[in-house]
């Protein structure tokens, strides 16, 4: 089958690459772009490992096309320090021990950060709700939950 | 060790500082099972049987090998013949033999310059079938006239006359149970039934292998135990164990179900023929629920006699269990001590049978079989202390094991923590918190045994005076911080300047996985020996600087001091100062230390929940949860609470909603995690957690291991809130909505 060339903005750099139309957006970030930070725990857009910011919606990328990303912008894992500092969310994690295994990790702070640019102030609740697609096995999410709320909390305080 | 030597005021143990992984794995840089590549690598996709049970009459690859870019394809026709035992259940797994015994058995294996070429290649690999009577249930499984999937199997354990899937009988007891059962007041028998479960480890397993016709070769793999994955690739391809060099990737959870292999041997095999090109291999979750895990399921008969004050006199289980198609898979030898572990029995006996059914080969399970066994006892239990009118822990306290019991399945208990966690959860303001309509509130208690093995460790000093220390454990939920932590207190110097490598199996003697409990237990103890060795060379280095013999010389605050008035007067030597100068001093100072380690401390846990249902759907909602449980001695706290809350979820997820469902046809029919259903954020509240801390006399810090009680009582404890909320007791899992709402209407 022939290859699509596509044009996409990753992390603030420009990247090409050529897709199989049949190839999802999380298979050419792992395997064509080498951005092995989002992981498949499914493939069928359950788990939320695999979670990105498609122009600023959350997705997941495995239920995206390569060739959907023409044109587009792509946040992922490897772009939320910024000029080598962690975001909140990620210094609250490593902080709160927020992660075990850490393979749900990537997904769910894309996922905590795009809550938190919508809502600065979430409750309990909300994240939970916001957080239900991101399945994490080891932790029962206690520690997930308390380290979004405290990088919230920090956040405004910077704000 | 004895009680009064254990230290109990530390600087680092009991400290919640970072992880030492925490930063790749929050950066996505942290290397998963998937994310290993390697040039010139091909990709492999396996081939399937989609029948229960059913005889492979032909297997034409000539389609699939026609394909430009397709360079290999394996069936069992390519595995050496001859093996046995666990060996020959490994292979029979790693692909079928004449019979695929479950839906998702491998047949076929093929190996092509990229991943979609191998999966369409996959599809043009022809298997021709003879559909044979299959068995899924347990229960089904154990009748009489069952078809019989595996004759022959049984071993010697097994009864006359016993059903002819039957593989393996345990039986075992003490004391006078009919005597026992005379004495009670109250005497109740009732049938408790559990499906299976999967570990549910969000990251498929993955691996990269390379191997050349010199059966030298080479694993990066998502693992609990490389060594393991060693043996076992090596047995089933009739190679020579130390000519594999496996190396684990971080791995992203694995809760006993990536101790063993599954497809491993399949990346080697295509890639030897292959002309020794790298294979990669990565499952999907449909093949993860398929093909690997799980967990087994059984049922159930409890028998037990109480005395009015809630004294229990006897207590018999006569337990069946299927582990899948695959003889010695079910944790019946798990189970049976587990089911009264809690318990002062004076009177008890306990038997099981295995079954096999056309399930996949079942793995380890987080304190495998006991989650169900205490589903089981801990749910008459409960049903008797309300019958009886008495407060389900008060009658746990009359019973409970402590320091001196003999044990429901023989040795004496030395220092355990039961009674203590039993004092806590009473203790505990959720214990009183007030209930609405609808609302009920749930007690159990669980035991794992906890587990020691074979370990092998290697600390090392740096010419900077920092300390590597090398273990052959993966790090699941934080091992490397809590051994960090022990190995700065043992040689008094900080945290931060020790890194604990998780190394591949070229670098150590065999290491026994992270399993049992064991991975900061065993390697605590290891580690302590080996840097006593270290110690002990750095204290000569010392002693020869200052020219008096080494044993004037002790280890204290992280250096060599003169030990005592007549040693001399020499100022405190570093052990930075020391290994500053080590290369002419005498050369490198390291320790090592092997074990299979003993010393191991019995854990029990005990957890109280409340819930709410709703009469109108049957849906269970968690209010509140808490766990308490014995660590022996917390080294990294958080993750100590990580480990309880972690079980507390998968039991939740084991009580309420997870399980296998099968069709008639004998197809799994939930292959993803949209229909195989795990807790997810919003159905979980925030899970309170007490650490009790009764030191392990068996360990230099204490440990006893934390990872695998917290699944256990969750099961009866959330029966036993629904039954309260709802007045009707739920005797099979998962209490699903529809299960309880039918008991509900049947109620009236
Ligand atoms: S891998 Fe995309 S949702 Fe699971
Ligand atoms: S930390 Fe392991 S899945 Fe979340």
């Amino acid at each position: 089958m022939s290859k699509i060339h596509v044009t996409t903005k990753v992390n603030g750099d420009d990247v090409e690459f050529l897709a199989d139309p049949r190839e999802s957006l999380l298979d050419c970030l792992r395997d064509k772009l080498d951005l092995t930070g989002a992981k498949e725990g499914c493939g069928t857009g359950d788990c939320g490992a695999c979670s990105v910011s498609l122009d600023g919606t959350l997705v997941c990328s495995c239920l995206v096309l390569g060739v959907e990303a023409q044109g587009k912008t792509i946040e992922t894992v490897e772009g939320m320090a910024q000029d080598g500092d962690l975001h909140p969310l990620q210094r609250k994690f490593i902080e709160h021990a927020a992660l075990q295994c850490g393979f749900c990790t990537p997904g769910i702070l894309v996922a905590a950060k795009n809550l938190l640019e919508r809502n600065p102030d979430p409750t309990e609740t909300e994240i939970r709700y916001w957080l239900a697609g991101n399945l994490c096995r080891c932790t029962g999410y206690d520690k997930i939950v308390r380290a979004v709320q405290d990088a919230a909390a920090e956040m405004r305080g910077a704000a | 060790m004895p009680k009064d030597e254990l230290k109990t005021s530390f600087k680092w143990i009991g400290t919640r500082p970072d992880r030492p992984d925490g930063l790749d794995k929050v950066t996505g840089r942290a290397r998963y099972g998937a994310d290993f590549s390697l040039p010139n690598m091909l990709h492999a996709a396996v081939v399937r049987s989609p029948h229960a049970h059913a005889r492979i009459k032909k297997i034409d690859a000539s389609k699939a090998l026609a394909l430009d870019g397709v360079k290999a394809v394996v069936t069992r026709a390519d595995l050496p013949t001859g093996l046995s035992g666990e060996d020959l259940n490994l292979q029979d797994n790693t692909l079928a033999g004449d019979v695929a015994l479950y839906d998702g058995h491998a047949v076929a294996a093929v190996a092509a310059t990229s991943a979609l070429l191998a999966k369409d290649a996959a599809k043009l690999i022809e298997v021709e079938y003879e559909v044979l009577p299959h068995v899924i249930d347990v229960d089904d499984a154990f009748r009489a006239d069952a078809p019989v999937i595996r004759p022959g199997l049984a071993d010697h354990s097994v009864p006359k006359g016993a059903p002819g899937n039957v593989t393996r009988y345990i039986e075992f007891g003490h004391g006078d149970v009919a005597a026992g059962f005379a004495e009670a007041d109250l005497v109740r028998e009732e049938t408790y039934k559990t499906e299976a479960t999967h570990q549910g480890y969000i990251e498929p397993h993955a691996c990269v292998g390379q191997m050349g016709a010199d059966g030298k070769g080479e694993m990066w793999v998502c693992t609990q135990g490389q060594w393991y994955v060693r043996r076992m690739c090596a047995a089933v391809l009739g190679t020579e164990a130390s000519q594999l060099r496996v190396t684990p990737s971080e791995i992203g959870g694995g809760f006993g179900g990536k101790t063993t292999i599954f497809m491993e041997p399949l990346a080697l095999a295509l890639s030897r023929k292959a002309g020794g090109r790298p294979v990669k291999l990565v499952m999907s979750r449909s093949e993860v629920l398929r093909a690997t895990g799980p967990t087994a399921s059984a049922s159930m008969d409890v028998k037990i006699g109480m005395k009015k004050d809630g004294r229990i006199t006897a207590g018999t289980v006569s337990f069946r269990m299927q582990g899948g198609a695959f003889p010695g898979m079910s944790p019946i030898g798990e189970a049976l001590p587990c089911a009264f572990a809690c318990y002062d029995m004076p009177n008890v006996h306990h038997e099981a049978y295995e079954v096999l059914a056309n399930r996949p080969k079942a793995a380890a399970y987080r304190a495998p079989g006991s989650p169900m066994a205490a589903f089981a006892v801990e749910s008459l239990v409960d049903e008797m202390s309300r019958e009886l009118g008495l407060d389900p822990i008060d009658v746990r306290l009359t019973n409970g094991a402590k320091e001196g019991t003999k044990s429901s399945y023989g040795p004496k208990f030395n220092q355990i923590g039961l009674v203590e966690t039993l004092e806590a959860a009473k203790a505990h303001p959720n214990y009183a918190a007030p209930l609405g309509p609808n609302q009920g509130r749930g007690v159990a208690s669980g035991f794992w045994f906890n587990h020691g093995g074979e370990t092998s460790v290697s600390v090392a000093i740096g010419e900077d005076g920092t300390v590597q220390v090398s273990v052959g454990t993966p790090d699941i939920g934080g091992s490397r911080a809590s051994i960090a932590l022990m190995t700065a207190e043992t040689f008094g110097i900080d945290y931060d300047d020790v890194r604990v490598n998780v190394v591949e199996t070229g670098a150590l003697g065999v290491n026994e996985p992270t399993h049992g409990s064991r991975a900061t237990h065993s390697n605590g103890k290891a580690m302590y020996e080996a840097a006593g060795q270290a110690i002990r060379e750095l204290c000569k280095r010392a002693a020869a600087d200052w020219g008096i013999d080494a044993e004037a010389v002790e280890w204290a605050d992280g250096a060599a001091q003169p030990a005592g008035p007549n040693a001399g007067k020499f100022p405190p030597m570093s052990l930075r100062e020391i290994a500053g100068k080590m290369g002419s001093t005498g050369g490198p100072i390291s320790g090592h230390h092997e074990i299979t380690m003993g010393g191991v401390g019995a854990s029990f846990g005990t957890h109280v929940v409340d819930v709410e249902v709703d009469p109108e759907t049957g849906r269970t909602t968690i209010l509140r949860y808490l766990v308490v449980q014995d660590a022996g001695r917390a080294i990294h706290p958080a993750y100590v609470e990580g480990q309880y809350q972690g079980g507390a979820a998968q039991g939740i997820g084991w009580a309420l909603n997870e399980s296998y469902i099968y069709g008639k046809d004998g197809r799994l029919q939930n292959t993803v995690f949209l229909d195989y259903r795990i807790p997810v954020a919003s159905d979980l509240p925030m899970i309170d957690t007490v650490i009790v801390e009764v030191p392990n006399p068996g360990h230099p810090y204490g440990v006893r291991g934390v990872g695998e009680t917290g699944i256990t009582p969750p099961l009866p404890a959330i029966a036993s809130a629904v039954a309260a909320a709802t007045g009707v007791r739920l005797r099979e899992l998962p209490m699903s909505p529809p299960k309880v709402l039918a008991a509900i209407k049947a109620r009236g």
